[in-house]
């Protein structure tokens, strides 16, 4: 039988998590938040894929684990418009946007090397002041940083 | 009254500000009292700051308050490597009100949130000096006889001076119209102008320091063009006499106007201006005591009127 297969089989999950709708261009950062390359877990990562509402994107399959919440605001933060799918006995048992709290604490550091949270042992804390192309600001020294350019603690 | 900590212009809304000036003018008809009396303030200058530091210390003084504290972070344990919290801690055993300096952004905000005594914040880094901003709403309050819709004109440093910044979100409560005047590599940044558009303010930027808008003024708030602030050299020495005040530029002014300056200055007010009747920046200074004497029994929660 000859193939005419335009697209790769990936073995539906039993129980985990599915995180579609990544922007591709954040794809990679948000696998290096979850703790992907240390995990023993069956893994599939997609990038580049046409997306129904946006230019090309991102998917991110994770066999066996439910992420907690603290995980995917972190997400959040580089990925606003990601969705993410819980799967239980290979049905969507919950699938939800990520969401993205007024308050991040300990998520993200702040690029000033002068505010106190790099010279302290304390965690920071930035507020959300635009959601839809996160904008963070610096609780304490009040600088602002992108989601896009935050780096994640 | 409740205490509470000073560490932001923004942590005061507009019936705030107007119930600290009342106070300030208060005190500057009532400049010595026994309002803190058995009162401790320690004045914790981890970056040293000469003006500022006596200027506190005046007003605890004239209150009759006792003073604690240092003058520079290498004579305190923070040179041991004592972290900013147990220092907070420590102190707030000894003393009712925490005064500080810090050269970290945020330090203050931190400090307020550990949990001890409250907390006035008299610079941190680059980022808010809220006593500076008192005293110049109070300077200018003082000499226009109001704060509502004033024309305000910023000149010099736009880009880094906090002291403009922190007076402009002050203002935005006062409907005041703004002229910036600064070179490209100093002008106002986005996020104040976006301030300006969000609060109605009107608004102009101009890169000339230009006999109009001289004429237009009633306050001309004067900043220092500092030279680390240019990667290039060549850049500074272009622009660094281009925002100077003279006195033959005062000519267009109007009788109410009033040059206000965060000192120190270097050449950005020449020398001749001082005695000209719009020159006011040695007399802001002095509002300086009395603006922090409202700032420390407010933050302690003592009324004088009540007293």
């Amino acid at each position: 039988m000859t193939s005419t297969k335009t697209e790769l089989a990936v073995a539906a999950l039993r129980n985990g998590t599915v995180i579609d709708h990544i922007p591709a261009s954040a794809l990679f950062r948000a696998v290096h938040i979850l703790g992907i390359e240390d995990m023993p877990n069956r893994v599939t990562i997609g990038n580049n894929l046409p997306g129904k509402h946006m230019e090309s994107k991102g998917i991110i399959k994770i066999e066996g684990v439910e992420f907690d919440r603290d995980v995917l605001n972190k997400i959040a933060v580089v990925a606003p418009t990601a969705t993410i799918n819980i799967i239980r006995d290979y049905a969507v048992a919950e699938k939800h946007p990520v969401e993205l709290p007024e308050t991040l604490i300990g998520t993200v550091r702040c690029p000033n090397p002068k505010c106190i949270t790099n010279n302290e042992p304390m965690d920071t804390r930035f507020d959300v002041t635009e959601r839809s192309t996160p904008i963070l600001r610096c609780h304490y020294c009040n600088h602002c940083v992108s989601g896009t350019e935050a780096e994640i603690i | 009254m409740k205490k509470q900590s000073l560490v932001a212009i923004d942590d005061l809304n507009r019936s705030e500000i107007l119930a600290l000036l009342e106070r300030a003018r208060y005190f500057e008809q009532h400049p010595n009292s026994h309002l803190l009396e058995g009162k401790v303030v320690a004045t914790l200058f981890f970056e040293p700051s000469t003006r500022t530091r006596l200027s506190f210390e005046t007003a605890v003084n004239r209150l009759g308050g006792r003073v604690i504290g240092f003058s520079d972070a290498a004579t305190s344990s923070t040179s041991k490597g004592e972290t900013l919290n147990d220092t907070i801690k420590m102190v707030s055993n000894y003393a009712d009100l925490i005064v500080m300096r810090h050269h970290l952004e945020g330090a203050a905000r931190y400090a307020s949130e550990i949990g001890g005594v409250p907390i006035v914040n008299a610079g941190d880094g680059a980022n808010q000096h809220p006593s500076q901003t008192m005293l110049d709403l109070y300077s200018i309050m003082k000499t226009q006889g109001k704060l509502e819709g004033l024309t305000i004109t910023m000149v010099g440093d736009l880009k880094y001076g906090r002291t403009v910044h922190s007076l402009l979100q002050a203002l935005r409560y006062f409907k005041p119209v703004m002229h910036f005047v600064a070179s490209k590599e100093l002008e106002m940044p986005r996020e104040y102008i976006r301030l300006c558009e969000e609060n109605g303010i009107e608004y102009y930027e101009h890169t000339d320091f230009s006999p109009e808008v001289i004429a237009a003024s009633d306050i001309i708030y004067m900043t220092r063009v500092q030279r680390e602030r240019f990667p290039d050299l060549a850049e500074y020495e272009k622009v660094k006499n281009l925002y100077t005040l003279r006195r033959s530029m005062l000519d267009v002014a109007k009788p109410n106007m009033r040059i206000l300056h965060p000192l120190p200055r270097v050449n950005e007010i020449d020398r001749d201006v001082d005695g000209s009747t719009h020159a006011y920046y040695f007399e802001q200074a002095r509002n300086g005591v009395y603006a922090r004497q409202a700032i420390i029994t407010n933050a302690l929660g003592i009324d004088p009127l009540e007293k």
